[in-house]
């Protein structure tokens, strides 16, 4: 039965299971709202990379996924460029306004990191929100087309645009794998756990936090091209830090710094979310109390807690056979010596 | 000229409520070491407790902020006690993000009870007057008065009484005034409960002049950062005197400049200070 939840089986059910979801369900709004969520997930993993195994936490994160957002949008609508290119053309952008934004945040460490993504979502922010010849400011751009085709392959369905997501998703979740569990990963997370521990053994640090904040940045502009696509309209709102905080909360909840945290939290919250769709305002009632004691008790979210039982009962279990193997060879150990005498 | 001293003093205004802000953020930092997020929250909550205490119990103006004054101290207590008390030994990233939750949670709070449109406050205070052919209203002179009065207690609160130097030597070094006998869980509940009266003080004045909204902690919070670190964070001189260089700014900034992107001007200053020194104008210590 165990060797049935292994951690392969889980992931190709999960995977099955996202393949044939549309064939499951009927419901249009259903496979809307899991399109959705899966394109905050590739941001969220883009910020679970950076702020989870490299221990930066951003802020202005909502304010690259604008940008991704936006530079699309203009390319499609203002430029009139092929999808396509468009689409390459937004990540690049969003990659090196990454770089550049990089190269100067990095100098700062812990809050005053936190503090100068802050300002810089800011700026993002009411650029966009100021900028009207060019951004539409405050009423946002309209009539934005969907992905187009590929060769024969038409993007025009809901469930076509669901599978087209569902491949940048996996991609993403493929890319972060590799990453996490390369020599590159493992200095992220030793930058982490020390910064100048890491310095010493050697790691150009700097490099490293470059590289961890392009690709956070290139994933969140990728989240925010496939948003302005699927939805077809933004306004310089999908820029405000509050988005930053959803994705934030997505993170926690599911797990900060695990590979499946992004998935399951994401997931378990817009799901929530649609249910208490009367609270849409208030959500935060509920959001933030839990965010807050998730951070005193749970500070991995789920999917950390949930290994931190798993690996408790193991060890619970090893040390319990320990135990009776100890025990049979005292028994031994008696019965031998009780024979010698 | 006319037109510059009127900034000049639009610039003491704004400086003043910065100053407050800032005040109560760089206290808390001197105690907790991490910038605060729910600070915001507390100015808001301020602003809305003021006004609640000003149209449904008929208060004056001076006793309603008193009131809020202690509503929102005693919030920030109960926030120490419950979030950060715990969180003391958590790696600094925790705090954050708790304080970003309770940030999420009060703004949620403000708009389920006092819902999302814009309220404005009436001030008591509404009369104009000249002064040598510059306008000013009752309102805005107060609101320099009031945060100067403040200012003048809290300093003379610090230096000169035992309490206050207990919340110095706190933030001074927290094992160090542990050893010689200092209570430090009562002095982090005293210093939330400073921190929180001043936001809500900052709040209550400057709200006449603005308007009462949930989101309206963002932006005040957010430049009250841009102060201590100006300022040099934890130190209390600079938090005052960053608050009032960036009030000039943005008022002479918005004459200028552009009114458009007065709000920039202040995100824009950070962003070149930590740019030329990442760790703040008056960081001591080096790498």
């Amino acid at each position: 039965m165990a060797a049935f939840f292994k951690q392969r089986n889980v992931i190709a059910a999960l995977i099955i299971f996202a393949i044939i979801f549309p064939f499951i369900t009927n419901n249009t709004y259903f496979v809307h709202v899991m399109t959705l969520s899966f394109i905050w997930m590739i941001g969220v993993y883009g910020l679970n990379l950076l702020a989870g195994y490299t221990g930066y936490l951003s802020l202005a994160h909502a304010g690259f996924f604008a940008i991704g957002a936006y530079a699309l949008s203009l390319l499609t609508t203002k430029a009139q460029l092929n999808y396509w290119v468009a689409f390459i053309l937004a990540l690049i952008i969003t990659s090196v306004l990454g770089l550049v934004i990089g190269l100067i945040s990095l100098r700062t460490k812990e809050h005053f990191f936190a503090i100068y993504t802050l300002c810089v979502g800011y700026i993002i922010y009411l650029v966009i929100d100021k900028w009207d010849s060019l951004t539409g400011g405050i009423r946002g751009l309209i009539g934005i087309p969907g992905p187009g085709n590929i060769g024969p392959i038409e993007f025009t369905t809901p469930v076509s645009n669901y599978y087209l997501v569902l491949f940048f998703l996996l991609l993403t979740v493929l890319v972060m794998y590799r990453i996490v569990h390369s020599l590159t990963g493992r200095t992220f997370i030793a930058i982490r756990n020390s910064e100048d521990l890491a310095q010493t053994i050697g790691i150009s640090t700097m490099k490293n936090k470059l590289l961890v904040f392009v690709i956070s940045t290139f994933f969140a502009g990728l989240s925010g091209a496939l948003y302005a696509s699927f939805i077809r309209f933004i306004g310089p709102d999908i820029g405000y830090i509050s988005i930053t905080f959803d994705l934030l909360t997505y993170l926690l909840v599911g797990g900060i710094g695990t590979l499946s945290g992004p998935i399951v939290g994401t997931v378990l919250i817009v799901w929530v979310s649609q249910q208490l769709q009367f609270l849409q305002d208030y959500r935060m009632l509920i959001f933030g109390p839990v965010l807050t004691l998730l951070v005193i008790f749970y500070p991995r979210g789920i999917v950390g807690g949930i290994a931190e039982s798993l690996m408790k009962r193991k060890q619970k279990k090893q040390a319990r056979e320990e135990q009776l193997v100890m025990a049979k060879k005292s028994v031994a150990a008696t019965a031998a010596s009780n024979e010698n005498r | 000229m006319e037109i510059l001293i009127q900034q000049l003093f639009n610039g003491l205004t704004i400086g003043s409520v910065y100053s407050l802000v800032a005040l109560g953020l760089t206290l808390v930092y001197g105690i907790l070491h991490i910038p605060n997020f729910a600070h915001g929250a507390l100015y808001m909550m301020g602003g809305y407790v003021t006004l609640t205490m000003m149209t449904s119990q008929g208060m004056h103006y001076w006793l309603a902020i008193a009131v809020s004054a202690i509503v929102v101290g005693l919030l920030a207590v109960l926030m120490e006690r419950l979030v950060f008390h715990p969180l003391r030994h958590a790696p600094p990233i925790h705090d954050k993000i708790a304080a970003i939750g309770i940030l999420l949670f009060l703004e949620a709070l403000a708009q389920f009870i006092w819902g999302a449109e814009y309220q404005t406050m009436a001030s008591p205070y509404g009369q104009i007057i000249n002064v040598a052919g510059v306008t000013l209203t009752m309102q805005r002179l107060l609101i320099i008065i009031a945060a100067v009065v403040v200012m003048i207690f809290l300093y003379v609160f610090l230096k000169k009484t035992y309490t206050g130097a207990t919340i110095i030597a706190m933030s001074q070094n927290r094992e160090g005034a542990n050893l010689v006998g200092i209570n430090t869980n009562r002095v982090a509940m005293l210093t939330f409960l400073i921190s929180g009266a001043l936001a809500a003080i900052a709040c209550s004045i400057a709200a006449p002049i603005n308007l009462v909204f949930p989101g309206m902690g963002h932006l005040v919070i957010t430049k009250a950062f841009v102060i201590i670190i100006l300022g040099g964070m934890g130190s209390i001189p600079g938090a005052i005197a960053g608050g009032y260089i960036l009030g000039f700014t943005e008022s002479l900034g918005a004459t200028y400049i552009s009114n458009d992107y007065k709000d920039l001007i202040a995100f824009v200053l950070l962003v070149l200070i930590l740019t030329i020194r990442p760790k703040g104008l008056f960081a001591r210590g080096g790498h």
